[in-house]
Formats: structure tokens, C-alpha cells, sequence
């Protein structure tokens, strides 16, 4: 596959202004500093509302088409109102839509046409950690299972493959797998 | 002292370009900060041998002669090969000389070394690929008590304390023969490993190696391959020299004893944070590892080899038991940063260097005119680093270097009283590169 190969498929992905982008930042790489945010706003007991509209990013301030919610609560069987789904279902979600937009990138980028893409992803969670009942369970998720079920005419391999390459290009991915530097405080 | 090329190294990339360079007539010295070989005597641990099996071993015009083609020798043996080659061939090579500098002059370089300066038109950097340890940043924060150590350093078991455990961090080919070293000599080991590239030693009867030759592998190209830096940053392949063609992979390291860990990215005080994406890494190892193979596959139906070899038997896939996230260092007393290397080229004229302080070339063509490099991995081919890899890259590169010294001559016949400014010349030159060049032009 070479750079000039244009692709016959047609996943919704932008490939072309993909690898423009991806040029262009080679020759600025501080074009390519990003800023991501999200403010959040309790709402009541373990009810909160995340709203995302500003990141910035190519030397300059945007805003998103529209202001984003997110709900997130506690649900029922930890004596909560369930108005929202937990943040650990909305990380598992987060880390399953980056993988997925990894796979439609990956295989437009291969000239791949994808019919259907499902991911199913798990994640075991001991809750002595967070409830603080075993010093040697940790708060987070024990590991992470996704389970992709894919529908396009490539085989096997081939599909594997795309996975494996969408896992190395993920942001989340790596957020999740990796140690990131967190640092909270009081205004 | 004036010549028309000073090549800096006296290894194999540096004598296989002094071959050629002799070929097409082009007066030059090897400067050698050591011996001739230099770090193959000095800088390679006690049980190392080449990676490559012993028929590949060849220089222009030396080839390996010895009993076993199909063994891989030892670094005492290829010193003793090249020691042959030096007598033989008797390259105008310096020993013992140390170069300090090398800049662009208006007319050509000056090269500043330990014992005097030469002037000359164009220089061959071609010090090797492995002169330099890279070692994560992470080591810095590393905990006092442990002794640190790269593979550059390494030697042999009994060099570490048996007290504590041992962590080699990096699982290419040195890294996973460290590893497995260490462990034999008793050691309690833990590999950490980050992306690496499984192969086995020996396939369908024959060795990996004479597989990558034998289906082009060896021979592609640098402007024929879609992202050539990432092809250049690739680690080297997990195996070992080793008579009985036993495999040193993953699977191998963990069946005798050797801990395996994610990469690791952080350290924090006695603790240090390994990733929790090894499983993807070893998926995609395993993925190339079956693409290679394939491949193999592919080449002995279209050749009709399928009765000269053995049955196509894929290696099975990497099993890893529950791979820590964490280790506590306070049970370590050694870690071996076998985390890669890179050439030393602080000697060099900085106008050489580009983004990432990279030297800017095309296919060892460096863009600062009259400058040329040497050995380093997928330079102009897939074998590039390889010792039996060089002569081809030696004699392309002498090629388009004569070319150059005659472009040099003629600007300086055509305008005598302009060879102190060169800016005319250099222009002709550059539109003359680009046309042997064929306006192909690669990222550094």
C-alpha cells in the first residue's frame, strides 16, 4: 500500500485529510499541542453533569458544534438514584469508541469496507478497593476485556490485524493501560 | 594533510566503503579512534555471537571461508575475520586517531582528530549504528541502591550481584539474550518488554535469516517501504546464534524461569509503574511473526521448494501468564537498560543535523553536501546494518561519492577564482545530486 493509492471504500472516514493532517504536523509539531477539558457540575448525591465544549489545538481555541452531557450517578444497588451511568461504564465506553474509531481509520487506511463493527468490553472491578476494605485490592478495574465482532469481506488475520494497529494508535488505550499524571486541587 | 575522503570508522561499514572507495579510484584514510573493529573487541559481552548465521559474514572481496557456514561466530571470530580482511587488503587505515570534529568549509571539510587535522572533500561517517546506549529518561529517577548497567556494558552473569533480582528492560534481541544469559547463571530475572519483533530461529528447516534473504526481504529497498522512519526505529529481532536453532522468545524466557513485565513507564520512588498493554504488543509480535512466515509460505509454493524443505509448522502463540503492572524495586539490586542504541556523531558539523537531531539524508546521502553515512539499520536496504550488508550499500554510495568529486573538480577547473566562495558550485552540485538522487527524497 502506498501513499498514492486512493481508497475505493467508503467507512465515513476522512483519510485523506487524515494523512494531510498528520504531514502538516510533522513540520509543526507545536500546531499539534492539544488541550482537552470537561467541566463538571454536581448535581445531587452521586448525580453529577459533565459538559464539553472547548479544546484547543492547531495554535488556537475552538468550540465544539454543540455543548456535549454527560450524566454520570451511582446506580440503585449502591443505594444511589442510577441517573446516569458510573464513571468506570463511561471510561469502559470511552476506551471501546477510541479502539472503534481506530478500526474504521485503519481499515479505510487499508482499503478495507466495514459492513458492521460491535465492540463488547468488560471490566472486572473488586469493590474492596474503592470501599476501602482490602489495602491490596486497587480502587480500578482489575482488567479489561473487548471482544470486537466484525462484519467486512477480509479475513481473519487481516481484521485481527486492524485491531492490533487501532490499539497501538489509541489515545485512550493508552491513557487506560499506562500511568498518566493526575494532579487535583482546590481553586 | 590533505585527501580526497577521510571515512571516520574503522569497522566493517567503514573498511567495506574503503574497498569500494579503492574500486572506483578515490584516494582516501580510515581513521580509527581503536583498533580496527574497535568495538567488537571492546564493547560486546563474552558469549556474544552474531545474529546472522556465519555464509552470511562478507566484505567486498572476503567472504566467510570457514568449516561452518551455517554457525553463528563469535565476536572473537569476526575480530579475527576482519583482522584477515585488514591484512589482505591492507586499507590506508589509521589507528588510534580520535576524531574530534569534521565541518563543512567553503571548500570541502575540515577534519580535527587527536593526531592532526586533514582536509579533504567529502567524509564517510561510518561509526556504526551501535556506538551509543539509549537509556529511557526513567533511569534517572531510578532508586540509588540499585546498579545500573546497559548491554554495551554487559559481559557476563557473574558481573551482577546474585543477592537481589535482576530487571532487563527491553525485550529485543539483546534484551531477551540478557535475559535468558542472566537466568542460566542463576539469577532471578524480569524482563520488561515493550514492542519487539518475534521470529523464529530456524523455519521449515532452514534459518530465519536464510529466509529473509531468499524472498527479497533482506533487499528492500528504504524508498520502496511506506513509513521508513518507523522501519528505521524497529527493534532488533528476538533470536539468538545458537547451534541447536532453539528459539528465544517470549515463550522460551518465560518456560525457563524469567519473569515477564509491560514496559515500563514510571517510577516512583521503590515502585515502578510497568503498562498494562503488553497483551497488544505480543498480539501484534505474533501477527508480523505470521505475516513473515506467510510469506515464507507463499515464496516456497511459487518456487517449488515444498519437497527440499520441511512442513510449514507455526510456532504457537505467545502465552503470558497474569503480567504485572508493578514492580517493587526494593527486591531488585540490578537493572540492564537493554533499550537500544545509536550512533555517536557529536563530532559532526551541526548544519548535518534535522528534526529530533537527526543527521538529514536520503539513503546515507546526507543533505549537507559531501557528506555520506554508513551502517546504519534500513539506511538504503533492510540489511544496511548488517556486516554482509554493507558492501552493497559501500558500493552504491562510492558510486554516487565519485560522482561528487568530479562535480568538485570540475567547479573548481571551470572557476578557478570562485573556489573560495563555492556558492556556484555548491548550487551545480546540488542540482547534480538531485538528479542522481531521481528527486526521490525520504524524511531523515
Amino acid at each position: 500500500m502506498t501513499r498514492t493509492d486512493t481508497p475505493t471504500v467508503d467507512n465515513g472516514v476522512n483519510i485523506e485529510a487524515l494523512r494531510g493532517a498528520r504531514q502538516a504536523l510533522t513540520d509543526a509539531p507545536e500546531a499539534a499541542q492539544f488541550q482537552w477539558q470537561a467541566s463538571c457540575e454536581w448535581v445531587k448525591g452521586t448525580h453529577s453533569r459533565s459538559t464539553i465544549t472547548d479544546f484547543s489545538g492547531l495554535g488556537q481555541q475552538h468550540t465544539h458544534r454543540q455543548p456535549f452531557a454527560i450524566e454520570a450517578d451511582h446506580p440503585q444497588v449502591f443505594a444511589s438514584e442510577d441517573n446516569g451511568a458510573t464513571p468506570p461504564e463511561i471510561v469502559l465506553a470511552a476506551l471501546a469508541s477510541c479502539l472503534t474509531a481506530g478500526v474504521a481509520t485503519v481499515a479505510t487506511n487499508r482499503g478495507v469496507q466495514l459492513r458492521s463493527v460491535k465492540a463488547t468490553i468488560k471490566g472486572g472491578m473488586d469493590l474492596q478497593g474503592i470501599l476501602g476494605i482490602d489495602g491490596d485490592v486497587r480502587n480500578g478495574f482489575d482488567s479489561i476485556t473487548v471482544t470486537y465482532d466484525i462484519d467486512a469481506d477480509v479475513s481473519r488475520a487481516d481484521l485481527e490485524a486492524i485491531i492490533a494497529q487501532s490499539q497501538k494508535r489509541s489515545a485512550v488505550f493508552d491513557i487506560v493501560t499506562n500511568p498518566t499524571t493526575v494532579n487535583v486541587a482546590l481553586a | 594533510m590533505r585527501v580526497s575522503v577521510v571515512v571516520v570508522g574503522g569497522g566493517p561499514a567503514g573498511l567495506a566503503m574503503s574497498r569500494r572507495l579503492v574500486h572506483v579510484g578515490v584516494d582516501h584514510v580510515v581513521l580509527e579512534r581503536g583498533e580496527v573493529v574497535n568495538s567488537w573487541r571492546r564493547e560486546r559481552w563474552d558469549s556474544l555471537r552474531l545474529l546472522t548465521p556465519n555464509w552470511m559474514t562478507q566484505l567486498p572481496g572476503h567472504s566467510y571461508d570457514g568449516a561452518d557456514p551455517d554457525g553463528f561466530m563469535t565476536a572473537a571470530e569476526a575480530v579475527a575475520f576482519f583482522d584477515r580482511y585488514r591484512r589482505r587488503f591492507d586499507p590506508p587505515l589509521l589507528t588510534h586517531v580520535t576524531v574530534l570534529s569534521a565541518r563543512r568549509t567553503a571548500t570541502g571539510f575540515a577534519v580535527v582528530t587527536d593526531a592532526g587535522h586533514w582536509e579533504c572533500d567529502a567524509v564517510v561517517a561510518a561509526t556504526g549504528a551501535s556506538s551509543q546506549p539509549r537509556v529511557p529518561s526513567v533511569a534517572a529517577d531510578w532508586p540509588r541502591h540499585i546498579e545500573q548497567a546497559t548491554a554495551l556494558e554487559y559481559r557476563r552473569p557473574s558481573q551482577f550481584d546474585r543477592e537481589g533480582q535482576v530487571l532487563v528492560v527491553g525485550a529485543s534481541a539483546s534484551g531477551v539474550q540478557i535475559a535468558d544469559e542472566l537466568r542460566r547463571g542463576g539469577h532471578d530475572v524480569t524482563i520488561a518488554v515493550g514492542e519487539h519483533i518475534r521470529v523464529p530461529r530456524a523455519y521449515r528447516g532452514r534459518d530465519i535469516y536464510w529466509w529473509m534473504d531468499a524472498i527479497g526481504q533482506l533487499d528492500e529497498r528504504y524508498d520502496e517501504v511506506d513509513d521508513i522512519d518507523r522501519a528505521r526505529r524497529h527493534a532488533s529481532v528476538q533470536v539468538v546464534g545458537n547451534d541447536e536453532s532453539r528459539d528465544l522468545d517470549l515463550n522460551a524466557l518465560h518456560r525457563s524461569g524469567v519473569r515477564i513485565a509491560g514496559r515500563v513507564m514510571a517510577v516512583a520512588g521503590n515502585r515502578a509503574q510497568c503498562s498494562g498493554g503488553l497483551a497488544s504488543l505480543v498480539a501484534n509480535a505474533d501477527l508480523k511473526q505470521a505475516r513473515l512466515l506467510g510469506r515464507i509460505d507463499e515464496f516456497v509454493s511459487a518456487s517449488g521448494l515444498d519437497d527440499e524443505v520441511g512442513p510449514a509448522t507455526m510456532p504457537g502463540p505467545t502465552r503470558l501468564d497474569r503480567v504485572a503492572t508493578e514492580l517493587d524495586l526494593g527486591h531488585f539490586s540490578t537493572v540492564v537498560w537493554a533499550t537500544g542504541y545509536r550512533p555517536t556523531y557529536h563530532w559532526l558539523d551541526p548544519a548535518a543535523f534535522g528534526r529530533q537531531h537527526k543527521v538529514v539524508h536520503d539513503g546515507g546521502v546526507a543533505r549537507l553536501p559531501g557528506l555520506y553515512l554508513m551502517g546504519l539499520p534500513f539506511m538504503r536496504r533492510r540489511r544496511s546494518n548488517l556486516i554482509g550488508g554493507m558492501q552493497f550499500d559501500a558500493a552504491d554510495l562510492a558510486g554516487h561519492l565519485r560522482g561528487y568529486l568530479d562535480d568538485v573538480a570540475r567547479s573548481r577547473t571551470m572557476r578557478p577564482s570562485k573556489v573560495g566562495s563555492g556558492r556556484p558550485g555548491q548550487q551545480r552540485l546540488a542540482r547534480a545530486m538531485d538528479d542522481v538522487l531521481d528527486g526521490t527524497r525520504a524524511a531523515d
